[in-house]
């Protein structure tokens, strides 16, 4: 009986669809529970001059009001810079920021009392874009660098080069849940916090910092997230920490949930990011040569953008081996929401960046972009399957995803069909692009590539399961279960899953990276194995064997590899277990191996391994609107062999529509004054099943075992979303269809707005070329 | 019924249980009910109707009037509005053993968080009982995790069969299809106040009229799709409400030969299914209207009363010369729906009146011998948007292709949904052809003023104006 690599349900499924299911909002209220409530900033960058919290008072059930004098600690929650002030005390960075927070015996009393207060203020000018930052030079951070080779010098001798700009938009996570937590002092000084966060632990430090208290005497747990992907990996913490305040201020339990629209301003999101670059190619497409300049916008403090701009960084070089590359790398400081983690975490917006400009090769070139694409694959061993970083892709799968992707697809038959509907279609056009995503799994920074979990064995046979890992969706604990249910050769049925709590499992990392499965299934199995090592002899003794070595553990029985009739119960040995007092509970612990980085050459091995996939998808594009049909998807993705493959094909297909929204309709507008607009699902808009194709198709990379890693398995979190590329190369496709361009500037994301403006440039544009007959520019090679 | 006493309790079933609540808020939604009462399985994901996630099924009255469970979003039902009503709550449905749709989501992985989940389930429950189970009845469900492949193969293997592998229930057999027979889907009367605030729901215009006269200063409710945005978003209360919902004369729909006449307080769902094919227009429209869920609840008199630039329903009534009849204590007058809009979100509506239908009348233009006629909504996302600009053509053609009469209608381009009046004079006599449209179409650009937004900017907008008009042409001539 084995139980990894079974496509098992969501261990939460049936909590899911009867309405069982507990989140942090949804436990029995303690009794005497205050809410709070924001009051937010009316200005993008202002002074304070005053804050008048008089009339609120007469507001029948307000408790009291926090601002920045009753932080009994650091009144800070920035998760790398101390520079993320929690209520601010003589500035605000961004509009709607929070100046101060009502406590309130009910959230209707909180809200109220917050209309009535009034804050003064004295407006200052706003950063309130990149181009803002860079004109200003409003940064966070130096420029980092990273360089393979010469580019300057291969640009100088380049057949070609073309120079450019790409854009890169934001993203709000949108996740279905808003930011939640629950605060409970126990009187003695001692706070229980429950926590919709991916990162407990950091949750409990910044609680800490804030009340000024030792660590030890917060406890973080997070029961499950409805929702996360990377938006509650930081953002969990400011908003924690204003309850744990104010239960500190009231001794009283405090719950802070935001509405959707307060989480919509309030909360960090996918950085937009702007790319300036010079690539230099050969005739025949081949890149030699890349100068690119990264800028991220970071908003108004520091948050998780270094790392966030790291990884774009690292992945601006996708799936192509380009010889001579110099990324320069900054992350502007402007007067917006601190921007943050969303899955992917900055690989997406290198990546978007790259295919745009390999898009743009190929048709400067009137060459078709996947052909492109294809010649400039890492490939070979050594130079040519190595990346700008100096790590060697030892198991580079590039081209097996590739083939494998156009097979399935069909793509050669559909090209012809798609010409031929180009060609009798005026007002419509359909494209079709196949992307690769390449990407890097580890945390970059090396030490939080580390996990525990907590293994405890009761009398009856029935097991808790604890890990550092945290529940958002993404099947975790399903695969934990499955991990630990396999390695003690047991039953599903006999664990319970713990929530992810502080006290059980300590100094974790974030669930983020992709990483949860990896680092968390190898200390599980770390648990399980040491509990196995304690049990086999007692076994051993029950069958009055003395090879406890020779013990196999399988479908709840125990026995001698060599002498299988002879058996003892799980639960009949776990009994013995603790009459001869034998311990039965064990923790776990992970590193991952071999990885390392120098920050300071930008180069070494952050990335244990790479996760690879590509995707096909085509699109029709209306040339009155600019709107567009998703027709067709396919996909091979590479999770190695998968813990379970209906989790994986559910992050897969759920991260390809995610990314999908991102680049072709979820727009984020900020006005003139920086004040957010889109902050409601009636104005941001997500992807609905509506634009989900009936033809979508995923099939996993076969004979796809990766060493060294859990079961054989590989992260999918994050990868997928970047197969959605493919999407925004297929309008893009599509757009081309209505002329003859060698270039089609296409702005992100792929509103019908942005696509119709590009259809009108294709069509004002529009030039034969043939491939001889270009002639590099002189005015662009400098 | 304004002498009559007022009640200081409403009822309601949830999940086969009578609740009797006193002095509760009538403007407290539904879902914030079920949550301070520790119903949790019901989610809020945004608190505007747009998520889904806070969808439960009422059994109300459908196109056959039968009673249906309709899904709806509880976020904007004032409780009130749901008095006497039954409701089925995620957590009502299953019964020691999984309900069809709720076993088919946990064999094909469609929930992950399970935040949006019940939301689902029970837009699928709906649907189910409807037998209508497709991707339309989720379009309002939102779901941030599962890209929704999975939650559509859930619905396929139930639609299919598949999912009774395991003695789940059945269609048919089952004690929510016995239900439905022994309901009475009608709105009862309702005079009630709570938390000082008044809620009358008269069964009669002449009651409704007189309520009014007594209460100017009262807020009509019909469909509360609009109006529960002030509720759960803003908390807005309202000290005295009127709702439209059970008054007969509102909720006829009458299809005559030369009109057909649509009850103000008829939802949009109703007028979906009983005029499919009859104005090709509508029917595309109605296909993007919202979502389900709005629909449900969402009326004709709603629509156009709020008079939303951006209102879906307008650009269409209008050029189907539509009319809207309207009551007052005085008596009742009839004016085109083209003088009904007068600025920003103002009507012609006078106090003490009321919408009591709008007529669309079927008759082509005399002199016409055919009639072109569709509607086009663009915005950033397909489904459940609010659009950039909507558009809405009538063309009556004569047997040489000359066009008789012209009706270009449009929302999100002004202050108040309008028509193209200059351009559609200039049509007349004009031959149906592309060298009309490329004439027409700079006009087209130049004819409205549209604001930027974050919709879209004003280029764009004027752009889609004139654009439209040949995507009209292009489709109805069968061009490509």
């Amino acid at each position: 009986m084995s139980t990894v690599g079974k496509r098992k349900s969501h261990e939460s499924a049936e909590g899911h669809v009867t309405g069982k299911a507990v989140y942090t909002d949804e436990q029995r209220p303690p009794v005497g529970m205050l809410s709070v409530y924001p009051v937010l900033a009316a200005h993008a960058r202002a002074k304070i001059t005053s804050i008048d919290t008089s009339a609120a008072d007469e507001v029948e059930g307000l408790v009291t009001v926090l601002t920045a004098a009753d932080v009994p600690g650091e009144n800070d929650t920035g998760a790398i810079a101390h520079d993320e002030i929690l209520l601010p005390t003589d500035e605000v960075m961004y509009w709607g920021q929070a100046v101060a927070w009502t406590v309130g015996e009910t959230e209707d009393a909180a809200r109220l009392a917050a209309q009535k207060i009034t804050v003064e203020y004295e407006p200052l000018p706003p950063v309130l874009t990149i181009q803002d930052a860079i004109a200003s030079d409003s940064f966070h951070t130096s420029p980092q660098v990273i360089r393979r080779g010469d580019p300057n010098a291969a640009l100088q001798t380049a057949d070609l080069c073309l120079t450019g700009e790409v854009g890169v938009n934001g993203q709000d996570h949108f996740y279905l849940e808003t930011q939640t937590s629950w605060v409970i002092p126990d009187g003695a000084g001692h706070y229980q916090v429950y926590s919709s966060t991916q990162h407990p632990t950091e949750t409990q430090i910044i609680i800490a910092r804030v009340l000024g208290i030792p660590t030890n005497q917060v406890v973080v747990t997070c029961l499950r997230m409805g929702g996360g992907f990377g938006g509650k990996e930081s953002q969990a913490n400011p908003f924690a920490s204003v309850a744990a305040i104010a239960a500190y201020k009231t001794g009283r339990p405090v719950r802070v949930k935001l509405n959707r629209q307060h989480d919509m301003i309030l909360t960090g999101k996918r950085h937009g990011f702007l790319g300036h670059y010079t690539v230099g190619f050969s005739y025949d497409g081949r890149i030699t040569a890349l100068d690119v300049d990264l800028y991220a916008d970071g908003g108004w403090s520091l948050d998780l953008s270094p790392p966030v701009l790291l990884r774009a960084m690292l992945h601006v070089d996708n799936a192509y081996y380009i010889p001579n590359l110099e990324v320069r790398g900054r992350i502007a400081k402007t007067n917006t929401v601190s921007n943050t983690a969303f899955r992917g975490f900055g690989g997406p917006q290198g990546m978007v960046v790259i295919e745009d400009i390999v898009d743009r090769v190929a048709r400067s070139l009137n060459l078709p972009p996947d052909v492109v694409r294809e010649r400039n694959f890492y490939h070979g061993t050594g130079e040519t399957n190595t990346t700008h970083y100096g790590q060697e892709i030892f198991d580079n799968r590039i081209a097996r995803v590739w083939s494998d992707v156009q097979a399935n697809a069909e793509v050669a038959e559909r090209k012809v069909a798609i010409a031929q509907f180009n060609q009798t279609h005026t007002y419509t056009k359909r494209g079709l692009a196949i992307t690769p995503v390449k990407f890097g799994i580890s945390f970059n920074k090396t030490q939080y590539n580390q996990a525990g979990a907590l293994i405890l064995i009761y009398t009856d046979g029935s097991i808790q399961l604890n890990h550092g890992g945290t529940e958002m969706g993404q099947g975790l604990h399903t695969k934990m279960l499955q991990v630990a249910a396999q390695t003690l050769g047991v039953n599903l049925n006999r664990f319970r899953v713990m929530p992810t709590s502080t006290d059980k499992v300590p100094n974790t990392s974030a669930t983020a990276a992709s990483s949860g499965s990896d680092l968390n299934g190898q200390a599980v199995k770390d648990a399980c194995e040491t509990i196995k090592s304690r049990l086999a002899p007692v076994a051993a003794k029950m069958l009055a064997l003395d090879t406890p070595e020779e013990m196999v553990f399988a479908e709840d029985w125990i026995y001698c590899r060599t002498y299988p009739s002879a058996r003892v119960r799980f639960e009949d040995v776990v009994q013995q277990a603790y009459g001869d007092r034998v311990s039965l509970s064990a923790t776990g612990y992970y590193r991952t191996p071999s990885i390392y980085w120098n920050a300071e050459t930008g180069r070494g091995r952050p990335f244990y391994y790479y996760a690879y996939g590509a995707a096909v998808s085509e699109v029709e594009v209306d040339g009155f609107t600019g709107t567009f049909k998703l027709l067709q998807v396919d996909i091979v993705h590479d999770v190695g062999e998968s813990l379970n493959p209906l989790v994986d094909q559910g992050q897969i297909e759920g991260g390809f529509v995610q990314g999908m929204g991102w680049l072709t309709m979820e727009e984020l507008v900020w006005d003139a004054q920086g004040r957010l607009r889109t902050d409601a699902p009636s104005t941001y808009k997500i992807p609905t099943i509506s634009e989900v194709p009936e033809h979508f198709k995923v099939q996993l990379l076969e004979r796809a075992a990766q060493d060294g890693v859990i079961y054989g398995s590989k992260a999918v979190g994050e990868p997928p979303l970047m197969l959605a590329i493919s999407v925004r190369e297929a309008i893009r496709a599509a757009i081309a269809a209505f002329g003859q361009p060698d270039h089609v500037p296409l702005t992100s994301p792929a509103t019908p707005e942005a696509t119709l403006k590009a259809i009108d440039y294709v069509r004002t544009h529009s030039t034969v070329a043939a491939k001889s007959s270009i002639d590099p520019d002189p005015a662009l090679k400098s | 019924m304004t002498t009559q006493r007022l009640e200081n309790h409403l009822t309601l079933t949830i999940n086969g249980e009578m609740v009797r609540l006193k002095e509760v808020s009538p403007t407290m939604t539904l879902l914030q009910y079920l949550q301070q009462s520790g119903q949790t399985g019901t989610k809020e994901g945004c608190g505007d109707g747009d998520c889904g996630a806070c969808t439960v099924a009422v059994i109300g009255q459908g196109c056959d009037r039968k009673p249906h469970y309709q899904a709806m979003n509880s976020c904007l039902i004032p409780l009130a509005a749901v008095a006497g009503q039954e409701i089925v709550t995620v957590e009502g449905i299953a019964n020691g053993q999984l309900h069809p749709v709720q076993a088919a989501m946990v064999q094909t992985g469609g929930s992950q968080c399970g935040y949006c989940t019940p939301g689902f389930i029970i837009s699928l429950f709906a649907a189910y009982y409807d037998r209508t189970l497709e991707d339309a009845a989720v379009e309002g469900n939102l779901c941030r995790c599962t890209g929704y492949l999975p939650i559509r193969r859930a619905a396929q293997r139930v639609a299919s069969g598949q999912s009774g592998d395991e003695g789940v229930l059945h269609v048919g057999g089952d004690r929510f299809a016995a239900k439905l027979e022994h309901v009475t889907p009608e709105l009862s009367p309702l005079s009630y106040t709570g938390n000082n605030q008044q809620f009358y729901r008269p069964t009669r215009l002449s009651d409704a009229l007189q309520l009014l006269q007594h209460h100017p200063e009262s807020i009509l409710v019909a469909g509360a799709t609009d109006l529960g945005l002030e509720m759960s978003h803003h908390r807005q209360a309202f000290p005295v409400m009127i709702s439209l919902e059970a008054i007969a004369e509102l909720q006829q729909l009458e299809q005559m030969a030369e009109f057909v006449e649509i009850g103000a307080a008829v939802p949009l769902s109703r007028i979906e299914d009983i005029l499919r094919g009859v104005f090709p227009s509508l029917d595309e429209m109605l296909h993007w209207f919202a979502a389900r869920q709005v629909r449900n609840r969402a009326t004709i008199g709603g629509n156009i009363g709020t008079a939303s630039p951006i209102g879906d329903l307008p650009p269409v009534l209008l050029s189907l010369d539509a009319e809207v009849r309207i009551a007052g204590l005085v008596g009742e007058r009839t004016i085109p729906l083209a003088n009904f809009f007068k600025d920003y979100r103002q009507t012609d509506l006078q106090p003490g009146e009321i919408i009591v239908s709008v007529i669309i009348p079927k008759a082509i233009a005399p002199n016409a011998t055919r009639r072109l006629s569709q509607s086009y909504k663009v915005g950033k996302r397909g489904t459940d948007d609010i659009s950039i600009v909507a558009a809405a053509f009538t063309i009556d053609l004569d047997s040489e292709d000359r066009i008789v009469q012209a009706r270009l209608a449009y929302g999100g381009v002004a202050a108040t949904p309008v028509r193209a009046i200059a351009i559609e004079q200039q049509l007349i006599g004009k031959p149906w052809n592309m060298t009309t449209i490329q004439q027409i179409k700079p006009l087209l650009e130049t004819a409205f003023t549209p604001l930027t937004d974050l919709r879209g900017t004003a280029e764009y907008r004027k752009l889609l104006i004139a654009n439209l008009f040949e995507k009209f042409f292009v489709e109805t001539s069968g061009l490509q």
